[in-house]
């Protein structure tokens, strides 16, 4: 609710008239633009008429708390950044002055001394607490959690910037092996360890990669080659599809088929890239999202094949290279070959992995493309079409390498996908899946690999942390659903993220290559007039 | 010949709607350049508060003449539509002007995600069915045209013909095409630009407001997600109509809408999406920049 004033009034009125001010015209605004929606709620009766249900206390909460909101930032929020920037200038203490405030060792030890204190008396609490309030200590054990790990890594920033990629490929290859070592520790025996782990594994790990490996291969077309794809579900669609129905009526395995898929997505990047050659910009990026509508209304439609919305169950596992099966039913179970307990968990495990390859394959990839002539052609094209054309670059063949090498990342991740889940339906392949790859090549800083894993992180796994808010349902009541407000959240963040860092987490757009120093002249060139 | 002409007027209902959509599209494309994702979700929003605005009406008056009625359906729903399309450009749009070209298309559709997600966490997500409104159907040599479908295309073209003025005769039409031209020029002459750019907002989501009553009308059903659809294509009726066009994005509703009444009368009603989105694709491998539209200069 930014309420521009007239810059007069604003040397007069003192911070707080201005707060009081600012607050008044955004609860005004929040009255009209709710008023309808909050304050009256339209639901069935009975006989299935639509009748208006009158929430006004709600809208006053809300109106109330957007005033409040508005104040604060105003009268304190504002000076306190501006203030910031100040000191900041005045100490030579960078932006970081903030957080060496708010990680000291105090609050480091007490937060340890929070966590052990509530893990250890976790028992004797729950049964002293009661179960409402054990649901805000579980909460505190979050917080001081999160807070003594984010302490550890901000003390060793300097460290963690300077070994960047080389600490994160090894936290994420150690991730399950820790998550399962934590919750075997925790509950006392291996299998609970492995148990434990299936949501983490499964819904963080696994969730996570997909969407990092969606957003490098998108990554390929967009941040690269600077051709904006709204439609590259699709081929994320035709991977799965892929996958789905070559898996179920032929039975073929899933290593011959990762790279069937993979083709055949590319196969489509190049049916896409041919008629949008000649179209740039939003003329580009509408025929992309047409084409994506495409593809999943022709699944939708062609039931013969697609079984359309119902879509296809069944699809087989992934095995280890034929060696391994992860089917119960199986002799080369996994369970009977190292004679361990059976468990779902390994083959979550074995898939974090597989998509963890996946993902470093694609970081590879793209790495390695950037120092090709065809990846400088990308990023020529990105920056400069007709200069790109002037110097002889061929850029028909630019953008279609760049649409098929794209497709063929997104191809890949489909089929991955329709391995994990044995079932695929159009509903996972809708335009919102695009949008959501798209947000977050461009809020991970377009180009920037480390960048967009760190937004696929904090947008996905950001709200995936929703569903595990429980202890909501304690302050606002039992009928309170926080996925609901999943992608309201979703929508928002992607809104404030892009206010607050336009040029993404990692904003380096730079061409790989380009020029450092004019090219020294020699002497004998410039001293007789020469130039 | 007649269910040709009956397809025809169906077309020239749903063109309308599209058209009155597309509008919004074209324009705040014309003057700043960026897709508003968002725009189809104002139109939801459009239809929901018409659809409320209904049920107070309902609620409070025994009868009410029908065309009252709607009428204060459309203007409150304007009211409230062009209230939260000038919020959402000042919240959303108008920090990130001077940024890259992508930053704003995010927040548009990070604001398209949040506002269909408000409207179903508000609302609830089922269908909102309505009854009938108006029921009349007229007969005419075995063509029937319902009244429903006169009140859509009379109100479009009164609608178009007050924006045509508005946008060609009034000095507000004038710093708003003085603004399309070049903005920083206009702001020399003196327009306030920011403030143009807000009506620019204001206006389509006007206009998307009516085209939310009339398609709760024509339909009697409305439901959160209904913005994703008819935004889409009232987006890709602006691309064939030439984006940047006013009279583009109106022929290219009236296209998008005659191709899919014509597409689902004749071969099948499953693939009417998909004949629209390929014939937008290879009206645009002939004519890159839409039917209407201005050829960028390429320049270095």
């Amino acid at each position: 609710m930014a309420v521009t004033a007239s810059p007069e009034r604003d040397i007069v009125a003192t911070p707080m008239q201005r707060a009081t001010r600012e607050a008044l015209y955004a609860g005004a605004i929040a009255l009209g633009l709710f008023v309808l929606f909050i304050g009256l709620k339209t639901d069935q009766n009975i006989s299935n008429e639509l009748i208006l249900v009158q929430r006004w206390g709600l809208l006053a909460i809300v109106v109330v708390l957007t005033m409040a909101g508005r104040f604060l930032y105003v009268a304190y929020g504002q000076p306190f950044l501006a203030n910031q920037k100040i000191v900041d200038v005045a100490t030579g203490l960078l932006p970081e002055s903030v957080a060496t405030r708010f990680f000291r060792l105090p609050y480091f030890l007490a937060a340890i001394v929070t966590v052990a204190v509530l893990v250890f008396l976790a028992g004797p609490l729950d049964g002293l607490l009661g179960p409402g309030l054990a649901g805000y200590a579980r909460f505190l054990r979050a917080l001081a959690i999160i807070y003594a790990l984010a302490s550890v890594l901000f003390y060793f920033r300097t460290f963690i910037h300077a070994h960047f990629s080389a600490l994160g490929i090894t936290a994420l290859t150690l991730y399950p092996v820790i998550v399962v070592l934590v919750l075997a520790l925790y509950g006392g025996s291996v299998a609970a360890g492995f148990q434990g782990s299936l949501k983490w594994v499964d819904n963080f790990g696994i969730q996570i990669l997909i969407y990092v490996m969606l957003a490098w291969g998108l990554n390929i077309v967009v941040g690269l080659a600077g051709l904006l794809d709204l439609g590259y579900v699709a081929f994320y669609a035709v991977g799965a599809y892929a996958y789905a129905l070559l898996g179920t009526h032929y039975g073929l395995s899933f290593w011959i088929l990762l790279p069937a898929a993979g083709a055949m997505a590319a196969f489509w990047g190049v049916m896409l890239g041919f008629p949008v050659l000649r179209l740039r910009g939003d003329y580009l990026a509408i025929v992309t999202l047409a084409f994506g509508e495409i593809i999943r209304l022709v699944i939708i439609n062609w039931r013969e094949v697609t079984n359309g919305s119902a879509g296809i169950s069944g699809i087989p596992k992934v095995s280890f290279f034929g060696l391994i099966s992860f089917n119960v039913s199986d002799p080369n179970y996994i369970a009977k070959v190292f004679d361990i307990a059976t468990s779902s968990a390994y083959y979550k495990i074995f898939l974090y992995y597989l998509i963890l390859g996946l993902c470093l394959l694609t970081a590879f990839v793209t790495i390695r493309l950037r120092r090709m002539p065809v990846g400088r052609a990308w990023e020529a094209l990105r920056e400069d079409e007709i200069a790109c054309r002037s110097l002889g670059i061929n850029t028909t063949t630019t953008k279609l390498t760049a649409f098929a090498t794209g497709a063929m990342f997104g191809g890949f991740a489909g089929s991955f996908f329709a391995a994990r889940q044995g079932f695929v339906s159009p509903e996972s392949f809708i335009f919102l899946e695009s949008a959501i790859i798209l947000a977050i090549v461009v809020l991970g800083g377009m180009g920037s690999l480390v960048g967009i894993a760190v937004a696929a992180m904090v947008m996905i796994g950001g709200t995936e942390v929703l569903r595990e808010l429980d202890f909501l349902k304690q302050v606002f009541g039992p009928d309170f659903t926080p996925e609901l407000y999943r992608m309201l959240l979703f929508g928002m963040a992607m809104v404030i993220v892009m206010l607050w860092k336009p040029r993404g987490f990692v904003g380096s757009r730079e061409p790989t290559a380009f020029l450092k120093e004019s090219r020294a002249v020699a002497g004998s060139f410039t001293k007789e007039g020469h130039g | 010949m007649q269910y040709f002409v009956q397809q025809l007027i169906n077309g020239l209902t749903l063109g309308s709607i599209y058209g009155l959509i597309a509008i919004g599209y074209t324009m705040v494309y014309g003057i700043i350049g960026m897709i508003n994702f968002a725009h189809g979700d104002i139109f939801m929003i459009g239809a929901f508060a018409a659809l409320i605005v209904f049920l107070i009406l309902g609620a409070l008056f025994y009868s009410l003449p029908v065309v009252i009625a709607l009428l204060v359906m459309m203007i409150v729903a304007m009211l409230l539509t062009s209230m939260y399309n000038w919020t959402i450009e000042k919240v959303a749009y108008r920090p990130l002007r001077g940024s890259f070209r992508l930053a704003p298309l995010i927040t548009a559709i990070g604001m398209s995600i949040a506002l269909s997600n408000f409207v179903q966490v508000t609302q609830g997500p089922r269908n909102k069915p309505v009854p009938p409104m108006v029921s009349k159907v007229y007969n005419i040599e075995g063509i029937s045209v319902s009244l429903k479908q006169i009140i859509i295309v009379l109100v479009t073209i009164v609608l178009l013909a007050l924006f045509w003025y508005l946008v060609n005769k009034t000095s507000l039409g004038r710093a708003q095409r003085a603004c399309e031209q070049d903005r920083k020029m206009a702001a020399l002459l003196g327009i306030d630009v920011d403030r143009t750019i807000s009506i620019t907002f204001i206006m389509g989501a006007a206009l998307a407001a009516v085209a939310g009553t009339l398609f709760l009308m024509y339909y009697g059903v409305v439901v959160f997600s209904d913005g994703f659809t008819p935004g889409v294509k009232a987006f890709t009726a602006a691309v064939l109509g030439g984006i940047g066009s006013l009279p583009g994005a109106v022929l290219g509703g009236l296209m998008i809408g005659f191709i899919e009444s014509m597409w689902s009368a004749y071969f099948s009603i499953d693939y009417k999406d998909v004949a629209a989105f390929s014939i937008l694709a290879i009206v645009l491998i002939f004519l890159p920049s839409g039917i209407l539209g201005r050829p960028e200069v390429e320049k270095v």
